[in-house]
């Protein structure tokens, strides 16, 4: 559970106006917004880019299980990632 | 526009996760010119009491960058990493060619916000905008009265405003709205929330008025109460519980009644770079009332020097200038001692504390200035509004009124 009920059936897409893209000068990805913005640590940015509007929160999951299949207790840091970002407002919910 | 507007915002809504174990950086690379603001224009067919700009504007009038060194700093400033563009004036909609600077930008990867008073702004042009991929659109409002926006502006701009802030809702745009607060909306913030709402607004600034510029020069004219202020971020903190997070409130302290400074710019030199209308480059909105420092412009040696060489933008960053207090003060890096441009103005010594700071041993000049606030005759002397005429005698020496007290020309 988390403090945000996330589902694992939920839907997020990025929320309206803001902006995710990788920035060089950073060396990371980034959400920007209306003044403001958020520089993400390399596993955040690696759930954020597979939002699509269509993947759900279970399917994110198991993507990144695949693509770090060495990365530990992996779930309980997607779904804080996801609360986090839906507290913030990054996120809006699709479905 | 306002100063608190792209200042002080850098430092309000960097993100300070404490992360747990979701992977948000902490903090934002040291010294990269993340924001850049891009002060087009002086010119300004609105004549605020409170604006910022210099009261020596006029100056800068006759000399403003052409469209292609504009679009040359975009693309030095974000070679370095720059990443949040304002286009900013006086009023930006006064140039013609935005519309190209705004599809520079977005080729650039900018996230771009054009800052407005509205005047100027058709549906021709926010359509070009649109297409041309601006991010965002700041739009000033001044309050629900149309007497109060008309008086405080010295033009009649209510109802376009609200016909404006209609057409940025209408093109998909991310309603941004920014209200300088002072003596005469001060009572209205209820009101001013509601209104926001009404409009669908997503962002809303109430930015207490600081005082530099044209706002330095009206401070006694200008300056609500401190119960005023309690009151008034009380009614934002309620309205705040109300509309969750559909809407999103900052309420910008203003520093006079603060015990401490604020960390003015998130630190000289840090994220923020300005360039003016004629291409000067800044640390910060108000910089060049400081003395003896040379400020490097654009048609010179660009803007990477200017940033990471020049002597002015190494002049006050990190803290080894300091005097005391502020040298041995636990808090030094809580604020980095405040704003040097205040500190200046307001006591004639650049490298000290910023005197709304209880500690600095110039405080008393902030207690001053509340209670000439607070003093009949001096209250009733006239606003003076920005306006080129003034701007004029300002800049030439032939009008002292009321700048005499301070130790450069606000």
């Amino acid at each position: 559970m988390t403090d945000n009920n996330i589902q694992s059936t939920d839907i997020y897409a990025l929320a309206l106006h803001h902006r995710f893209q990788w920035e060089e000068a950073q060396n990371s990805y980034v959400i920007l917004f209306p003044e403001g913005m958020v520089k993400l640590h390399g596993g955040a940015g690696e759930v954020i880019k597979r939002l699509d509007g269509k993947a759900s929160v279970a399917d994110v999951v198991a993507d990144l299980k695949a693509a770090f299949p060495d990365a530990q207790d992996i779930e309980k840091d997607i779904l804080g990632m996801f609360d986090l970002a839906v507290g913030k407002a990054w996120l809006r919910k699709v479905n | 526009m306002t100063q608190a507007s792209l200042g002080d915002s850098v430092v309000q809504k960097e993100v300070h996760a404490q992360a747990q174990n979701n992977g948000v950086a902490a903090n934002i690379t040291h010294t990269q010119p993340l924001w850049l603001l891009a002060e087009v224009t002086y010119r300004c067919p609105l004549h605020c009491a409170f604006c910022y700009n210099p009261t020596d504007y006029d100056k800068h009038t006759q000399n403003e960058l052409s469209t292609e060194q504009w679009i040359q700093a975009l693309r030095d400033a974000r070679k370095m990493g720059a990443i949040q563009l304002g286009i900013s004036g006086g009023e930006p909609l006064l140039r013609d060619d935005i519309e190209h600077i705004v599809i520079e930008a977005k080729k650039l990867g900018y996230y771009s916000n054009l800052i407005t008073s509205g005047v100027g702004l058709t549906e021709k042009r926010i359509q070009a905008f649109k297409e041309g991929g601006l991010d965002h659109i700041q739009l000033s409002m001044h309050d629900i009265t149309e007497e109060i926006n008309n008086f405080i502006t010295n033009t009649r701009t209510f109802e376009l405003k609200k016909k404006v802030a209609a057409m940025i809702k209408n093109h998909g745009y991310p309603m941004v709205l920014n209200v300088v607060i002072h003596r005469y909306n001060i009572g209205h913030i209820k009101e001013i929330l509601e209104m926001a709402e009404a409009l669908g607004a997503d962002y809303v600034e109430l930015a207490n008025t600081q005082y530099y510029g044209w706002s330095l020069v009206n401070r006694s004219q200008l300056m609500p109460l401190k119960e005023q202020i309690d009151e008034a971020e009380r009614i934002t903190n309620e309205f705040r519980q109300k509309v969750g997070n559909k809407m999103k409130v900052f309420f910008v302290v203003p520093d006079y009644f603060g015990n401490r400074p604020k960390k003015c710019m998130n630190g000289w030199g840090e994220v923020f770079m300005i360039v003016t209308a004629n291409g000067d480059v800044l640390p910060c909105h108000s910089a060049r009332v400081l003395p003896g420092i040379e400020f490097p412009n654009v048609r010179e040696k660009g803007l990477e020097w200017a940033w990471k060489d020049s002597p002015a933008f190494n002049k006050y960053r990190g803290d080894d200038w300091m005097k005391e207090p502020c040298r041995s003060c636990p808090e030094k890096a809580n604020d980095l001692g405040g704003c040097r441009c205040q500190a200046f103005l307001l006591s004639g010594d650049a490298e000290s504390a910023d005197p709304v700071c209880s500690l600095s041993p110039n405080h008393h000049l902030i207690e001053q200035a509340i209670e000439e606030s607070k003093n009949p005759q001096i209250q009733a002397q006239p606003i003076i509004f920005r306006t080129d005429k003034n701007s004029k005698k300002y800049a030439s020496g032939e009008s002292r009124e009321r700048v005499e007290d301070f130790h450069a020309l606000p």
